[in-house]
């Protein structure tokens, strides 16, 4: 793939990078891993108790969360069934992933607060150790690619 | 008993996982494959091993942490490092920030900037340059990321080329990641060999 094809440069607008952005080329490894690391949380093979249609929906959740909204659109084309649970208002009672949904917010705009409490809570409800993990994987995947996308749209002289 | 760290240091503790990590005796063979990747193959460390629950993501995270740490060219090594510590600092991940505070003292062949960041958190009193990458990267890792133009000129007036934000952009984010896997899977221990 070619890496202005990747999400990570196309949210952030960047579309012409031979030309203007030369000094993305050096790096273009990095962007070439990242869109492997997404698919990897966003679209794996073995995705335990949370789908793909889900992972989606929790991602463009992360990125409103954080503000961006030209991320989120990225993902919640592939929300499917799950689409409601993008908006950060929506507690995912109704889809029994309240407890999920708190988890996943508290990471995502609160990592610093995080306790062990927190993943015992999660253990309590019935999430096992793997999907803990995969839950994890995935927000933090979400921190650093809408980080990289604020960073790149500062290079780029992006206006918002 | 494990002895629980709660105050930043300089001085790289363990790491006791919150969830059961994968125990080698059961693990698949996409989970074995995925585990010769990572940096240490001698002792696969109960942080590999808890993330080897999400293999797919284990196995493109290694090089992808590698890349945006050691790759050659763009900001220097100990200037990455900094990076992560601001973000580590920021997220409150003890083990990671001072995992690269060791680190960045060991670069520098200095501990000057780590020892200000210890004594007085973000609000360190450090060189110019390194003043301009710490308050961006701190900005960046906050939530949302809080980062301007105003903070890209600081960054350009501080000397730091494209090539170099890029560089610095990449770290900081990375530890968005790595805090959020350290920080939230485990917590920093007193290293068992440690007698003091």
């Amino acid at each position: 793939m070619d890496i202005v094809d990747t999400t990570t440069l196309k949210a952030a607008g960047i579309d012409d990078y031979l030309s203007v952005n030369s000094f993305l080329q050096k790096r273009e490894n990095i962007f070439d891993l990242t869109q492997k690391a997404q698919e990897a949380v966003l679209c794996p093979k073995d995705y335990g108790a949370y789908n793909h249609e889900l992972r989606h929906a929790i991602a463009a959740r992360i990125c409103l969360l954080n503000d961006d909204q030209i991320t989120a659109d990225h993902y919640s084309f592939n929300a499917g069934t799950y689409r409601a649970l993008i908006d950060p208002g929506n507690t995912g009672h109704d889809f029994d992933l309240g407890h999920v949904l708190n988890f996943i917010d508290k990471v995502a705009t609160r990592p610093r607060d995080v306790t062990k409490e927190d993943i015992k809570t999660l253990q309590k409800a019935g999430v096992k150790d793997p999907d803990i993990v995969r839950l994890a994987e995935l927000n933090s995947f979400m921190a650093y690619q809408i980080r990289l996308i604020a960073g790149l749209r500062l290079l780029k002289g992006f206006e918002s | 008993m494990s002895e629980f760290i709660k105050t930043f240091t300089r001085e790289v503790p363990d790491w006791k996982p919150r969830v059961k990590p994968v125990s080698l005796d059961e693990a698949t063979e996409a989970q074995l494959d995925a585990l010769k990747i990572t940096p240490s193959n001698t002792k696969v460390s109960d942080y590999v091993l808890t993330l080897a629950h999400d293999v797919e993501s284990l196995k493109v995270r290694s090089p992808l942490f590698n890349a945006i740490m050691y790759d050659k060219g763009g900001l220097k090594r100990s200037e990455r490092e900094l990076g992560a510590i601001a973000a580590s600092l920021l997220n409150s991940c003890i083990y990671c920030n001072a995992v690269h505070m060791s680190r960045h003292a060991q670069l520098e062949k200095d501990t000057s900037v780590t020892d200000s960041i210890l004594a007085d958190g973000e609000n360190a009193k450090l060189p110019d340059r390194d003043a301009a990458i710490f308050q961006f990267s701190l900005k960046l890792s906050s939530c949302p990321p809080d980062v301007s133009n105003e903070d890209l000129i600081d960054l350009e007036e501080a000397g730091l080329k494209q090539d170099e934000v890029l560089d610095l952009v990449l770290s900081t984010a990375l530890f968005g990641w790595a805090n959020r896997l350290m920080h939230i899977l485990g917590d920093p221990v007193k290293p068992k060999n440690d007698n003091n």
